[in-house]
């Protein structure tokens, strides 16, 4: 699996991060202190998972002021929608499931 | 994403099995088997035969194209917006069965999955969840 791929599920893997990510895409741009006010964790720690988020390209941060708008970048996960690699995973799966079928099975 | 709708693009997977292709065979095309380790389905190992494959998250469309036994068989494959050809070839080795599944398609539109209208986020964190499990 390509780096970007790794870099993007590691990013995506944590509940809280995710979370903040999902709200992102649903709602629009927000500031970090809206996010704060539903995430249920400390302005610090949304501030630390909207960094990661950056890093993965996920959000893009615009300054205006004193307050600095986070808004998701949906186009970072195209390379995990891409039909390939679902279905690659998904026949990997079922390839397991086959051969534990196989051995199961009587001549 | 450079996608034209007329890009056929496709996903290859192969293993070796410990096991003869008769025995693969039965269990490509024998509905029970099937259903074992892939979905529920009303599968016939005849050309032009319509059937269906359903799990809880959907279900597919498929329809025979090929039927060689022990050899191949391919059969289309259309599933949320996916048109493709899966096509199974099984080749004897001196230990068993080199089995080999190939996809190959399009989708029409692959920007769908952005408006989530058939694709859906909770989906496609479910599907992001899988892989999750399988990478350290």
């Amino acid at each position: 699996m390509a780096q970007s791929h790794d870099l993007l599920f590691r990013t995506l893997a944590d509940p809280t991060r995710r979370a903040i990510f999902e709200r992102l895409c649903r709602d629009g741009a927000q500031t970090v202190a809206a996010l704060t006010a539903q995430s249920g964790v400390s302005q610090p720690a949304v501030s630390k998972h909207l960094r990661a988020l950056k890093q993965a390209q996920l959000v893009r941060d615009r300054h205006e002021g004193r307050q600095t708008h986070y808004t998701a970048q949906l186009s970072a996960l195209a390379p995990l929608l891409d039909w390939t690699s679902q279905m690659a995973g998904f026949w990997q799966s079922r390839f397991d499931d086959l051969e534990d079928l196989l051995r199961r099975m009587d001549q | 994403m450079n996608e034209t709708s007329s890009e056929t693009r496709s996903v290859v997977v192969e293993r070796e099995m410990p096991f003869p292709p008769e025995k693969i065979w039965r269990a490509l095309t024998q509905p029970h088997l099937i259903e074992e380790w892939l979905m529920k389905n009303d599968f016939k190992p005849i050309v032009d035969h319509r059937f269906n494959l359903s799990a809880d998250w959907g279900a597919v469309d498929c329809q025979v194209l090929t039927v060689k036994p022990n050899k191949s068989l391919s059969y289309t494959w259309a599933a949320h917006g996916l048109e493709s050809v899966v096509t199974w070839t099984l080749t004897p080795t001196g230990k068993g069965t080199h089995l080999r599944m190939e996809q190959t398609g399009f989708r029409p539109d692959q920007t769908q999955a952005y408006q989530g209208a058939k694709f859906g986020w909770p989906k496609f964190f479910a599907s992001l969840e899988q892989v999750l499990a399988r990478i350290d």
